[in-house]
């Protein structure tokens, strides 16, 4: 479908998608990066030195190479002088990325971007960066309050819990979906069926969610090319997948809803709560710029950092109503197959989290999904996906594409 | 290094919250148009149409109700503090009535965590972070507990 929000809508092609797989590899992300940008440039068929501008999505757990993480793996893949720039907005990071490289190609300044995340994490919780900063509200939270980040995901399950009358066993099923959806995804991490009642026997972690019902942490890469629509058809490809929106929003004030890593919420005393909180915001800014609904939508990539967070992201992109999420997950709606399938590629729960490469690589799976790629889990006659996540402090994050 | 003498704990942070009898959190009040925050470390208005930074630093309220909490089974990593062995500690976030506002913290120690609700009331006291340490933080303590 021809998305027609916006002037910038489907004026920017996605001519090329690569990944590294994702894992516990020991290796240097800049590795990483480099294995997954010369599969996207292999799958653009564009050279690197054809490229005119790199874009990195930036980590800071990896110390200096990580702080400038464009110019890292512009120096590994060899120093071509294109254009370059990082950028950090934690899980948003990579979405970012897109957002600068598609704004160059618009506003005419390139023809052609290479768009790369990579990570590697440690095991276990992700804790901030070591020393003592008291004025860091990341490291203040684990230091005055243990808010590790399932802390935060399990405050949001227990208002869903208390609200809607949801149960673990509810949310058991999204793992159970998702675990299914990545079965035959060569770059999920996790290959294999997982039961309701092993989700429901694993380690309590932050009650009320256990250890399955939350993702890991892993290492892996994603990269797009990016093109104008115009050189992608001097290229030969007359349809490509294009992006129709991208989404940074920022919250409106006063955000209600506790995010991390604050310690608490803006206050609703004298200004009333906007008509969209944070996460609803994201999405309408991505569906309004591309000019569509969200029964629009052939699928969704959404940020599983846990299985219940999975149900307010149905919400907040509006494929149901609130408090109807789990009966659109039992009706199947969001399972292969149904309505509008919602991580097909498996999701955090088969991939795990690696932070600025994630959100590139919910592009690459809605690419895949759009071209009939996605062998083994491939949604009919997919026509228009979203990817929606968001970065810490504040960071929205959805990217539209189409065919 | 001579042997450090014994401390007595102090407020992890300062200017958050009084210590004493009947503590409370530090926050500010925007005297223009009325908004809180907390924590009080702000350069201005967090209202964008306000903006003025001609702050006030406020006793915020000492009760609120649970907007939702987390008992979590695993320490969290450093900076966070945690005692051997380990024990499971709550966390709420509870919200300030008339400010309007949610602040998360620490839930007080000795609290039965079974019995923790959303929407029950909970006031503020200040503990060390963990039994021991000689840091002071705010906790949720439930009511009449």
């Amino acid at each position: 479908m021809e998305a027609g929000g916006s002037l910038s809508a489907g004026r920017v092609a996605v001519a090329g998608v690569g990944m590294h797989p994702w894992g516990k590899w020991g290796n240097n992300f800049v590795s990483y990066g480099v294995v997954a940008a010369r599969a996207a440039l292999a799958d653009a068929g564009i050279e690197w030195t054809d490229v005119q501008f790199i874009a990195g999505g930036e980590t800071v757990r990896n110390g200096y190479p990580g702080y400038v993480a464009g110019a890292t793996f512009a120096q590994a893949l060899g120093w071509s002088g294109a254009q370059v720039a990082t950028c950090y907005a934690a899980c948003a990071s990579g979405a970012q990325a897109i957002d600068v490289a598609r704004a160059r190609i618009l506003a005419g300044l390139c023809d052609v971007a290479l768009v790369v995340g990579s990570d590697t994490t440690p095991r276990g919780f992700l804790a901030p960066s070591g020393g003592e900063r008291r004025t860091d509200l990341d490291w203040l939270r684990f230091r005055l309050v243990g808010a590790t980040n399932p802390t935060y995901f399990a405050l949001y399950a227990r208002r869903r819990m208390e609200l809607y009358g949801e149960t673990e066993a509810d949310w058991a099923q999204v793992k159970v979906k998702n675990a299914r959806h990545g079965l035959n995804n060569p770059n999920a991490r996790y290959r294999k069926e997982v039961s309701a009642d092993e989700v429901l026997a694993s380690a309590m972690v932050s009650d009320p969610l256990r250890l399955l019902q939350i993702c890991t942490t892993s290492d892996g890469a994603a990269a797009v090319v990016l093109t104008s629509l115009e050189y992608a058809k001097r290229h030969g490809v007359p349809d490509p997948v294009k992006v129709a929106a991208v989404s940074t929003v920022t919250p409106t004030y006063p955000q209600t809803a506790i995010e991390m890593p604050y310690l608490s919420t803006d206050s609703a005393a004298a200004v009333a709560p906007p008509e969209r909180l944070f996460r609803d915001a994201i999405a309408h800014a991505a569906l309004e710029e591309a000019g569509i609904g969200p029964e629009d939508l052939s699928l969704a990539e959404v940020y599983d950092l846990s299985t219940a967070l999975e149900l307010d992201w149905y919400e907040n992109i509006g494929l149901c109503k609130e408090g109807e999420a789990a009966r659109l997950l039992h009706d199947g709606d969001t399972t292969l197959g149904g309505r509008v399938p919602v991580n097909p590629s498996g999701g955090l729960a088969c991939f795990g989290e690696a932070v600025p490469a994630q959100a590139i690589a919910q592009v690459c799976e809605v690419t895949w999904q759009l071209r009939g790629q996605a062998e083994g889990r491939q949604v009919a006659n997919a026509n228009v996906g979203l990817t929606i996540n968001q970065g810490l402090f504040g960071h929205g994050s959805s990217v539209i594409c189409v065919r | 290094m001579p042997e450090a003498p014994s401390i007595t704990p102090a407020p992890a942070v300062d200017g958050w919250f009084t210590t004493g009898a009947d503590p409370h959190l530090i926050g500010v009040r925007c005297p223009a148009c009325g908004t809180y925050a907390f924590p009080p470390e702000i350069f201005s208005c967090p209202n964008p149409r306000c903006g003025s930074s001609d702050l006030e630093r406020v006793a915020l309220s000492r009760r609120g109700r649970v907007w939702s909490f987390s008992v979590n089974h695993y320490a969290a990593p450093p900076p966070a503090l945690s005692p051997e062995p380990f024990e499971p500690y709550a966390v709420a976030a509870v919200e300030l009535p008339e400010e309007r506002i949610v602040v998360l913290g620490r839930v007080a120690d000795g609290v039965a965590l079974d019995e923790l609700q959303i929407g029950s009331e909970m006031e503020i006291v200040v503990e060390p972070i963990i039994p021991g340490a000689d840091e002071l933080v705010w906790k949720w303590k439930p009511v009449g507990a």
